[in-house]
């Protein structure tokens, strides 16, 4: 596979660590339930189809990226900075 | 000339200028530049070579490609020995020594051939049926006798002396065969002005044009072939790889491919590797990778002398050898003509055209009456005789008669397979074609278009027009504009007329469908009667197709033959899915230099020439070297040196690099708060100047990496970890900032290898210290104590940090230089320690003094231990949220019975600890439900004179001055241990405050 960094331009998948699931919302540790916190640790959807993930750009810039991969196909939608994404979320 | 009984004197591709000499089961023979192993044999009319897989039967020469399942070799001798390798595609060179496999005592006498005569035990699923029980036979008995009587070659079985590469190629295009598709295609591609790479895994480029007697534009092929290839080679951005094997078609346009550099030179020049693996990115890529003759399934069709058809011709035209004097062709189609009036152009004999087409056309009938051959249309071969050499066929005639012929070659023709397999290694699926009677692509992968055969387009002229047409469109695709399309060179008459038959029924003999693995008809038929219909389980049961030729000549056979007894056509009986590789690749052409200790990188630390001379003796430490112990002269075993090193630091001064920790510069407004999120404790009270110890954990709640982080400035930390966790935990804080938190003011850098560090432990550690710091710097107890850290200059002027910390619980401190100045200051401090008589001290001291102080390190840090299990549960802060905070409240990880860290010592204090004994309560049996924990780390103390351990065990401190048995069945260990505090000296801490 190949990523299209936004920082790097297009790079051998090599250079990234997979992590997994990009939506999962890390809930406030002083308020949230033991529940939505295991949740959030272990439990993942396994889609057919576009899946939005985090990927570590570790040999690269060393960002964390959200890349919208469909994974029946590994065809790459989009790949955007993970702190991009949360600062436009929070605009 | 004479030696070769079977070259003719002229024509072909080869150079009977230049003879090279080579063995074949020690006898000597010769062949000629241009041919391959194949080649020479048959010119020297070896037609022997090999003994099957299961039945041992004697096998010769099929094809004349990279399909061939039969003339499987062991070439060359020694440790480049290697098995399996296809005669048909070994390039000959001189000194060349193969030899046959598969057979005892010798090739033409093989005792096991005796397998053929107790053969029904050896049907479809044998393995299974036979092998059953007891379990235990299959270790002992039945797999080692399988595998002397039915293994293939033999490995070297010894190391590799020839080294391989990795390389990596970009282009706009690339093209995969270099046959006429490929040419064309490449050529207007090139013309466009891609960058272009054609690769072809023969030694020539013209595919199926050096093996054909063909006209392009009214001249022979070999004209345009040579034009062509010119003007490729005029084009600078074209480039040409012959050799080169395209093996797996991979992700957003990746290619893998193996390049023989030296597999043709008996062995590689200096420097030069014997294969290089590929990773090629494309934009675009055309499959023009031509297409495998099909055989015909009849009784005895694998006997030495039957052979491909295509590939008779490919011996005559091409290598100028005669595979054969007295032919029959066995033909469905136009094609097998071809071989026939080949053959006999070359001066051999062609004794009988077997047509199992009904009617035979006037142009054949003449075609078989000027040759001298018998006719026999509508008819069928359906037997073999000859055993080790073919000597004569049986034809079943249309009429039902039954005719025998004598002959020495049998040319088999059955209509091709195109050679799709990379379409579908991203698991798009070929679809039957009717008319063609065979697989033609289906979906395509993005950015491959497919030309010529390989699409299922038969002939020249398709060829030529779909390379030329292709060519420009990936161009265009890959954002050039191409080149006006020029005329589709013109060629001779060709017609392709096929009735496939699937199989020759009626006769006793074996008939194969899978050569390499020896699957027969019937092997197949009995599996579709046991319900092994669906072709993916038919497959393994009977291991149709799974030989490393991964059933090129056989899979549509076996399809055809099920098709057949389950009355369903071959498109609803199915086709397997080709997966990567197309052929073999060594494992050494995939990991090119990463083997041995090249397979990772070893990171040097900046003082190791120091450590070196020093005569330490190195412990890899992740990727990192690490200085374990300084051994002097007459120091014989390992803990002579470290108890004296432990003993000079505790007593004098030492010092040890380390460097290898991870330092991480934190940096913004709010780096206080982000380490308040990733570590347990708190920071924000921290006053500038200070160090403290950290510990963080994963979001699980296990413990994930400690160190200490000092604070240099009001928003400026500067954190260390382990030397092993080091990349996990820069990637960890990355993942906090950036997707957690990415408003928080905060920068990260990793300083791991900007900065030398050393440990100067002991009671004389001030007083070496002073002698480096600049005079300037006040390093007095008071001025500087405990967990004090300072931006500092030593050597006059070096920028320098030094850290009162100690692991060692003695009076240390870590004083850190740039990089570049690690060398120097380890021979400073040396210089400057050498009246207190300065030790260097390695990783096992250091090992030592932490479990007298009964400090966790990696073995504690285990991820299956908590901060409580670790003592440290008064650590973790209850007044903020942190990393893991809420999963470490989960009640298995609260639960009082969770084993804890303590200490132990044994009771007969001259009796060693072992770490990995488990706790067991003493007078309890030694079984799994009375294990009570583990000891993770042991130590002898040179201060206390016995070992001690550091360990986990339920009940915990509490349970101090108990006693347990410390069993370690692996070691033959059952002692008796005490638990203890696990701080063995200096409980006080008065040392660290001196």
């Amino acid at each position: 596979m190949r990523i299209t960094c936004p920082h790097c331009g297009a790079r051998d998948a090599q250079e990234f660590t997979y992590l997994g699931a990009a939506d999962p919302q890390r809930p406030d540790g002083m308020a949230a339930t033991e529940a939505a916190m295991v949740d959030y640790v272990y439990l993942r959807d396994n889609p057919a189809g576009p899946h939005r993930e985090l990927w570590y750009h570790g040999a690269g810039c060393h960002a964390w990226l959200v890349v919208t991969r469909d994974t029946r196909t590994h065809a790459i939608a989009s790949v955007e900075p993970a702190k991009a994404r949360k600062a436009g979320a929070a605009a | 000339m004479s030696g070769q009984p079977f070259r003719l004197t002229s024509g072909g591709l080869i150079d009977r200028g230049r003879t090279l000499d080579f063995s074949f089961d020690g006898k000597s023979y010769q062949g000629h530049a241009g041919d391959t192993l194949a080649s020479a044999l048959l010119a020297n009319g070896v037609r022997l070579v090999g003994r099957s897989f299961k039945y041992h039967r004697p096998r010769g020469v099929l094809s004349a490609g990279p399909e061939e399942p039969n003339a499987l070799v062991e070439l060359r001798t020694g440790a480049r020995r290697e098995p399996n390798t296809r005669a048909t595609v070994v390039e000959l060179f001189d000194g060349l020594e193969a030899a046959s496999q598969n057979r005892w005592p010798s090739l033409a006498f093989d005792l096991l051939s005796l397998n053929g005569l107790v053969s029904p035990a050896l049907v479809a699923g044998f393995y299974y049926k036979t092998f059953m029980w007891p379990a235990a036979f299959w270790e002992k008995l039945y797999e080692p006798l399988i595998r002397r009587a039915a293994g293939l070659g033999r490995a070297a079985g010894a190391e590799d002396p020839d080294h391989y590469e990795k390389a990596f190629a970009f282009c706009d295009v690339l093209v995969i065969g270099g046959g006429p598709a490929g040419l064309a295609a490449a050529l207007a591609a090139g013309r466009s002005g891609a960058r272009v790479i054609l690769c072809d895994e023969d030694f020539r480029l013209g595919g199926r044009l050096l093996a054909e007697k063909r006209e392009i534009d009214g001249k022979p092929a070999s004209e345009w072939l040579a034009a062509t290839l010119a003007e490729l080679a005029s084009l600078p951005d074209v480039r040409i790889m012959p050799r080169t094997t395209i093996f797996g078609l991979y992700d957003h346009g990746i290619y893998g491919a193996v390049e023989r550099v030296s597999d043709h030179l008996p062995e590689p020049a200096p420097h030069q590797p014997r294969q290089r693996g590929w990773r090629i990115y494309a934009k675009r890529a055309i499959l023009a990778a031509g297409a495998l003759e099909r055989p015909i399934v009849f009784s005895g069709n694998d006997a030495p002398g039957v052979m491909l058809a295509g590939a008779a011709r490919t011996y005559v035209n091409r290598y100028g050898a005669l595979p054969g004097r007295e032919t029959v062709l066995f033909t469905a189609g136009d094609d097998g003509w071809a071989t026939a009036r080949d053959i006999a152009s070359a001066g051999g004999q062609v004794a009988a055209i077997v047509d199992s087409r009904p009617e035979a056309d006037a142009g054949r009938k003449a075609l078989a009456d000027k040759l001298g051959a018998r006719l026999f249309a509508g008819g069928a071969v359906e037997g073999t005789s000859g055993g080790r050499q073919l000597d004569g066929v049986t034809i079943r005639e249309a009429s039902g008669a039954t005719a025998s012929v004598a002959c020495d070659l049998l040319a088999v023709s059955n209509g091709w397979n195109p050679t799709l397999h990379l379409t579908s290694h991203q698991n798009d699926k070929p679809v039957w074609d009717d008319g063609l009677h065979c697989f033609v692509p289906g979906s395509l992968p993005a950015g491959l278009s497919v030309a010529g055969s390989a699409a299922g387009r038969f002939t020249l002229a398709q060829a030529l027009e779909d390379g030329a047409r292709l060519g420009r469109e990936a161009a265009a695709d890959a954002g050039l504009t191409p080149a006006g399309a020029g005329p589709v060179p013109a060629t001779d008459p060709e017609t392709n007329g096929l009735q496939p038959v699937w199989r020759v029924k009626g006769a006793k003999g074996k008939a194969f469908v899978d050569y390499q693995n020896d699957v027969t008809d019937k092997d197949v038929e009995l599996a579709a009667r046991e319900g092994f219909r669906p072709v993916e389980h038919l497959k393994r049961y009977t291991t149709l197709g799974m030989a490393t030729d991964q059933g090129k000549t056989s899979n549509l056979a076996g399809l055809a033959v099920v098709a057949e007894q389950t009355g369903r056509t071959i498109p609803q009986t199915g086709t397997t899915t080709f997966r990567p590789p197309y052929t073999p690749v060594a494992i050494g052409a995939l990991a090119g230099h990463h083997r041995g200790k090249d397979f990772r990188l070893t990171r040097l630390a900046p003082t190791h020439d120091w450590s070196r001379e020093q005569g330490a003796v190195f412990v890899e430490s992740g990727q990192w070297l690490r200085a374990q112990y300084y051994p002097k002269p007459g120091e014989n075993d390992w803990l002579t040196t470290v108890n004296r090193e432990v003993l000079a630091v505790r007593s004098g001064v030492g010092i040890c690099d380390v460097s290898t920790l991870g330092k991480i510069d934190i940096q913004g407004t709010d780096a206080a708060e982000f380490l308040e999120r990733v570590y347990i404790n708190g920071w924000k009270a921290l006053p500038v100047g200070k160090a403290r110890y950290g510990l963080m954990l994963r979001e699980d709640g296990f413990v994930m990496d400690d160190g200490t982080t000092s604070r240099l400035g009001e928003s400026h930390f500067l954190m260390t970890t382990t030397t092993a966790n080091a990349g996990k935990v820069m990637q960890h804080l990355e993942f906090c900032h950036q997707v957690l938190w990415p408003e928080l003011d905060v920068r990260l850098v990793s300083v791991s290898e900007q900065w030398a560090q050393a440990s100067i432990a002991g009671p004389k550690a001030r007083e070496t210290l002073r002698g480096v710091v600049d005079s300037a710097h006040d390093i007095s107890n008071e001025a500087f104590p405990y967990l004090a850290v300072r931006e500092i200059t030593v050597g006059g002027g070096i920028p320098a940090r030094l850290f009162r910390i100690s692991f060692s619980g003695e009076l240390a401190y870590e004083l850190a230089v740039p990089a570049d100045y690690g060398d120097a200051m380890m021979r400073a401090l040396m210089r400057a320690g050498a009246p207190f008589g300065i030790t260097p001290y390695g990783t096992e001291a250091l090992g030592v003094m932490r479990v007298e102080k009964g400090h966790v390190a990696g073995n504690e840090l285990s991820g299956q231990t908590t901060a409580r299990d670790l003592g440290l549960g008064k650590v973790m802060s209850s007044k903020k949220d942190y990393i893991g905070r809420l999963m470490a409240g989960r009640p298995a990880l609260i639960e009082k019975d969770r084993p804890s860290f303590v200490g132990f010592k044994p009771v007969d204090p001259a009796q060693r600890l072992r770490a990995g004994a488990h706790f067991i309560g003493i007078g309890k049996a030694t079984v799994m439900e009375n294990d009570e924990g583990y000891m993770t780390s042991v130590a002898y103390s040179p201060h206390l004179k016995h070992w001690m351990g550091l360990g986990l065990i339920k009940g915990g401190a509490a349970r101090i001055g108990e006693r347990v048995r410390a069993y370690d069945p692996v070691r033959n260990g059952d002692i008796v241990v005490e638990i203890c505090s696990p701080v063995f000296v200096d409980p006080e801490g008065a040392r660290l405050h001196g």
